[in-house]
């Protein structure tokens, strides 16, 4: 009887330990994960006249707005970069952090349909929201290489560097904050429904308090400390020096912001973890 | 036989009203309050709830059982009985309150066809969605990818998109992907409720197909005669606990007897208030028998039998009964009286017991009520008149009938000769 205890494939409890995570389970079903990736992708942009473009019209778009309102009405400095390059590089980074953030902070509450009839592991649904995103990010990374080709032979101030390398670090550290804050939102809206009105307006705020529209170099004091303890203020500051040569960088900041990642989204996915168990019964 | 299932003392309880406290302030009260040792602001509200009775519904009590490889077990029971949050948990849609479940091998669950499908992706893209969805991975779905479409019948619009589908098309591209899962354990809900009467046919045909390769099955539905054809074993739940399990035969007969009227199959028609006449002679009791034993439920071709006493408070001469048969919302289906069958009542002193046997029932599954009227052979007067004092039922699976019957299909199942002859 002991021999038989052992041999079964799943075992179903009701009080679950915080630490029973299935990430293996999330191996399995990586074929799920990569369909859900091309669904995402493909079907956003079925039925539009301009298809795809618009993952480059968008930031194109935001960038020109930006220069115009807060380069040229708000005279905010860009540090002698052309306002284009400056916005974009902000932008570029910035979006890949708040469309993981935005999107996968639904997870529960626009999935409940799927949920409710079918078992997988749910962490696939974000973690193929995070993996979507990537393509979107390197498709508006590749429109921000273009612009600064474009502006290169003209400028002086523009020098990419060796930095460079550091970008696929930037990118999980973006990848990684964003999806552990959004499983946290996501987790906590299956019962808490103020926090979805919440999100949207606190991911605008927190752009403004993180280097994407000034210069990290025009602040002093206090109010740059207050700054630099946003987590992603180091990462969007070291993209732009890596690529521009115009910034400022501390490798205490960036692990800073490592760390922070990964205890975020280590709690996302303890809470998550806890909360898919049974959050059909108070979706 | 290896066990592949084991159950053991589910239970599972769900809050009535509101679910949580719902804000986050209530909560950051009610945590702030017991840090600091103090009784739960919020607590006084659930003693008024709880006071009422009305604060935990438990959907599912201690239920245990075990499944063995190869069985197909039907899981029955009325709405409300417990059985779709029994396979909620068994597909791991939620969890159980108390109690665990133990599954060896790969477990997959139709709780719904279509699960997933995009309106904006073509039929082969949400094949492979669905089917991952499910738990195939891309080499199983790629290998059963032609079975799946040959199955469904849409080959012609499988780069469409499914938006553009008719919802018969929708359902059978849905189905089929199911169809071909190839889990050792498969847990349906009443999937085959879809499509119209062939595709239904289908399906069955698939299930039963699938039952026969020797996997275990869970199954539900509300169609008993589905039931009975397809699965071995059944459990009966009533009000979320287990209080059948065995035969299927008996189970479906055990739940069939239960989700009735309790009336019945004996009547005491004396005590009945509901009557008009002048009462020189009144129905006294009415028994019905089916082959020989007390019983109100028949399947067409059974013979049903009613024993009619009437007692006679004067003694009467020159007689006439008749029996009304009503369809259960009262629609008079037929007046049935004893001159018809060459029988003649001449005098009933004391008490009279008369046996009415209906051979070859042919009615339609359905609850049928009874009326009984007893009056002078010349109509003059009535000496007692009883509306719809007893009910019996005729149920689905008869072995006669070789198709489903629908209560849109009429009353009266009929079997004229055929016969080709040119």
């Amino acid at each position: 009887m002991k021999k038989d205890e052992e041999e079964w494939t799943l075992v179903v409890k009701p009080s679950t330990k915080w630490f029973d995570l299935h990430l293996k389970d999330l191996w399995h079903y990586r074929d799920l994960i990569m369909l859900f990736v091309k669904r995402d992708f493909v079907s956003v942009y079925k039925q539009t006249i301009l298809g795809p473009m618009w993952y480059i019209i968008q930031p194109i778009l935001t960038a020109i707005t930006y220069s115009v309102i807060f380069g040229g009405i708000a005279k905010i400095p860009t540090d002698g970069l052309p306002k284009l390059v400056f916005y974009l590089s902000g932008i570029t980074m910035w979006n890949y952090f708040s469309e993981c953030l935005n999107k996968t902070s639904t997870t529960f509450t626009t999935n409940a349909h799927i949920f409710g009839k079918v078992y997988f592991p749910r962490l696939t649904v974000p973690v193929s929201i995070v993996i979507s995103n990537l393509i979107t990010f390197f498709i508006q990374f590749l429109l921000f290489l273009a612009v600064l080709l474009y502006y290169y032979p003209s400028s002086t101030v523009i020098h990419p560097n060796s930095y460079m390398f550091l970008l696929p670090l930037l990118v999980i550290i973006m990848a990684g904050t964003g999806l552990g804050m959004g499983i946290i939102i996501s987790a906590l809206t299956t019962k808490y429904r103020d926090l979805r009105f919440l999100v949207g307006f606190g991911v605008q705020l927190l752009m403004f308090a993180t280097p994407v529209i000034f210069p990290l170099t025009t602040l002093t004091g206090n109010f740059k400390l207050l700054i630099m303890s946003n987590p992603l203020s180091s990462v969007i500051e070291t993209f732009r020096l890596a690529f521009t040569g115009v910034g400022e960088f501390h490798p205490g900041n960036l692990i800073y912001s490592t760390v922070f990642m990964i205890v975020v989204l280590l709690i996302g996915i303890l809470l998550f973890n806890k909360v898919e168990k049974s959050f059909m019964d108070t979706v | 036989m290896k066990t592949v299932i084991k159950v053991e003392n589910l239970s599972k309880e769900y809050r009535l009203g509101e679910v949580g406290t719902g804000t986050i302030s209530r909560d950051l009260n009610a945590w702030w309050a017991n840090v600091r040792g103090k009784e739960n602001p919020n607590l006084k509200l659930d003693i008024i709830e709880k006071a009422e009775g009305k604060v935990i519904h438990q959907a599912l009590k201690d239920i245990s059982f075990t499944v063995n490889e190869g069985d197909v077990l039907g899981i029955i029971g009325k709405n409300g009985a417990g059985k779709s949050t029994l396979l909620k948990i068994l597909s791991r849609v939620t969890t159980p309150s108390v109690g665990t479940f133990k599954v060896k091998g790969r477990i997959a669950s139709l709780l719904e066809v279509g699960t997933g499908f995009h309106p904006e992706l073509t039929g082969r893209e949400n094949i492979f969605l669905n089917g991952a969805i499910l738990g195939m991975n891309k080499q199983e779905i790629k290998s059963k990818f032609d079975e799946i479409v040959d199955f469904s019948g849409v080959e012609k619009f499988i780069d469409t998109p499914v938006k553009r589908y008719s919802s018969g098309m929708y359902v059978r591209l849905a189905f089929a992907v199911a169809a071909h899962l190839e889990p050792e354990i498969l847990v349906v809900d009443e999937v085959l409720a879809v499509g119209d009467l062939s595709f239904q046919n289908k399906c069955l045909g698939k299930m039963s197909e699938v039952s026969k390769q020797g996997r275990t099955i869970l199954f539900v539905s509300h169609n008993m005669q589905a039931m009975s054809q397809l699965c071995t074993r059944g459990i009966l739940l009533q009000d979320g606990t287990k209080v059948f399990d065995g035969n299927i035969q008996d189970a479906v007969k055990q739940y069939l007897s239960n989700s009735i009227d309790s009336s019945g199959p004996s009547y005491n028609l004396l005590d009945n208030k509901d009557r008009k006449g002048t009462g020189a002679l009144k129905f006294s009791k009415l028994e019905i028998y089916n082959n020989n034993q007390l019983s109100n439920n028949f399947v067409i071709g059974e013979d049903m039998e009613l024993k009619l006493s009437i007692k006679a408070f004067k003694p009467t001469k020159n007689i006439s009964i008749a029996i009304h048969l009503y369809r259960y919302d009262e629609i008079v289906l037929a007046n049935i009286e004893n001159i018809d069958s060459n029988f003649f009542i001449d005098y009933i002193e004391d008490e009279a017991q008369f046996s009415i046997r209906f051979n070859n029932l042919n009615l339609y599954p359905e609850t049928y009520k009874l009326g009984f009227w007893i009056a002078s052979s010349n109509s003059q007067e009535t000496y007692d008149h009883l509306l719809f004092c007893a009910e019996f039922n005729v149920l689905e699976g008869s072995p006669l009938v070789r198709r489903k019957l629908l209560k849109s299909g009429g009353s009266i199942y009929l079997t004229p000769d055929w016969k080709k002859i040119k």
